[in-house]
């Protein structure tokens, strides 16, 4: 499926903004985005498996805080952070 | 061993990574253009004992935070792909919001680091901060959520670990500082911890002789005189007699109308009694400012005996403060002093602290500043 990433984490999609990643939950999705790209997962999911503070994760135009969100192929998954500050 | 080339100074900011380098006589300074521009750079240190690499702590934004290695300078970076980081299922369900200081290893443990964060875990690497591990004597040990800030705070910067201590003469025998909590020492590289903050005031504790919950800003122990630590305190500055076991207030020997609190702690090389330090305004709401706006380096040279004021070339007045690792030492035959300010300045003396220069300004707010000597590499 598509996951659209933000500007932030792009540095570990060779500055892509969309890429390809499968999963049947959006852990799953975000482990195999670890795969590819190494490293992107610690910086959204803590070491406890939480989805970081600030940042979001949306299947399609829904956002979701639990991981274990069913997803399937044609679903779009977007990333991105809250802004703030200067 | 005393410099024979220029300075390098490696400087963390909110905004990312600079190098400031200068010629051998140290009188033309080259600031470089941004590294990582834009992530939190919390601390960015070169490893003495190669003279080739830097390690690098830093976040970005609401990103979690990682850590990068450089074997080039800065030219190139590898990130770690195993930051420091609690256990998964960690009984306290801690997680690291920021690493927050960087302490080489010993020098016969080549590619050992320690890494302190917030909350306020201790964490090593044996690869040279390609991976790390959490120490667990530490971060599990039975006292852990009684002398640490826990639940986390949520302080402005968080609490933290700072101030990892090796003993050049024995790589098991360890210090750490919490901000706030105190000091604690270990002598079997981590395994078990005991408090060290005997004589040590807390203004803020309703007890007056506390066996922890102290809030050192910065510890330092001198290389060539390991049984004499320093240390600047939210309560004064410090030092102690390893033997002792007890901190003497030496900063009872500071003007009164000037004050003994400040976050930096700096030793000079080779000279065991000699100690620079940035008093800040501790008074009523805690400014942490300059007292009266008036900027100076404070200098000891009989180890607390008596303080000399540092102000020839330092602005008249600023309101800027000076943050517990944005101050350093150089290794030249006449020890350069540094120092970065939250307004993006850094200040430099090439002459003890007698005369000051402002050898880079509009950076970003400093948080860290570290001499990098990369004339040990050869």
């Amino acid at each position: 499926m598509r996951v659209r990433i933000p500007t932030p984490l792009r540095s570990y999609t060779a500055q892509a903004p969309v890429v390809e990643a499968e999963g049947a939950t959006v852990d799953e999705v975000l482990v195999d985005l670890d795969r590819r790209y190494p490293g992107m997962r610690f910086r959204v999911v803590d070491e406890q498996g939480r989805l970081r503070s600030h940042m979001k994760v949306f299947v399609n135009k829904d956002a979701v805080r639990d991981l274990s969100t069913a997803v399937s192929t044609g679903d779009e998954i977007t990333l991105m952070q809250a802004l703030s500050g200067g | 061993m005393v410099a024979t080339t220029g300075t390098v100074l490696l400087v963390g900011t909110r905004k990312g990574v600079f190098t400031v380098a200068s010629n051998v006589a140290r009188r033309e300074w080259t600031v470089s253009d941004p590294m990582f521009l834009g992530h939190v750079a919390q601390h960015v240190v070169l490893d003495p004992r190669d003279g080739r690499r830097l390690v690098l702590a830093t976040r970005t934004g609401h990103l979690g935070p990682t850590v990068f290695h450089s074997d080039d300078l800065g030219a190139t970076w590898t990130e770690s792909t195993r930051p420091p980081a609690f256990r998964t299922g960690d009984a306290l369900q801690r997680s690291v919001q920021s690493v927050f200081w960087l302490t080489p290893g010993h020098v016969d443990e080549p590619g050992v680091w320690y890494a302190g964060a917030t909350p306020q875990g201790l964490f090593v690497t044996d690869d040279g901060g390609a991976t790390w591990d959490p120490v667990d004597g530490w971060n599990d040990h039975p006292m852990w959520s009684t002398w640490a800030e826990w639940p986390e705070q949520n302080t402005p910067d968080g609490s933290m670990l700072h101030s990892i201590i090796v003993d050049p003469r024995d790589a098991e025998h360890l210090y750490i500082a919490l901000s706030s909590g105190g000091v604690f020492e270990s002598t079997d590289r981590g395994t078990d911890w005991k408090p060290l903050n005997a004589g040590c005031e807390t203004a803020f504790l309703p007890e007056t002789e506390p066996e922890f919950g102290h809030d050192p800003h910065c510890v330092r122990l001198h290389p060539r005189q390991p049984d004499r630590l320093y240390q600047q305190n939210h309560c004064g500055i410090y030092r102690m007699e390893r033997a002792d076991a007890r901190w003497i207030r030496i900063g009872d020997n500071m003007p009164k109308d000037v004050g003994d609190i400040g976050f930096p702690i700096e030793l000079h090389p080779r000279d065991p009694d000699t100690a620079w330090v940035f008093p800040m305004d501790g008074t009523d709401v805690w400014p942490r400012t300059s007292p009266g706006g008036r900027p100076a380096v404070y200098v000891t040279r009989d180890a607390g005996e008596s303080w000399t004021r540092c102000d020839k070339g330092l602005p008249g007045t600023a309101w800027f403060t000076v943050k517990r690792q944005a101050m350093t030492v150089d290794d030249h035959a006449t020890t350069g002093v540094y120092f970065g300010t939250t307004s993006g300045e850094i200040w430099g003396s090439t002459d003890e602290g007698a005369t000051w220069d402002c050898l880079a300004s509009h950076l970003p707010e400093i948080y860290s500043l570290e001499h990098a000597a990369t004339e040990r590499a050869t």
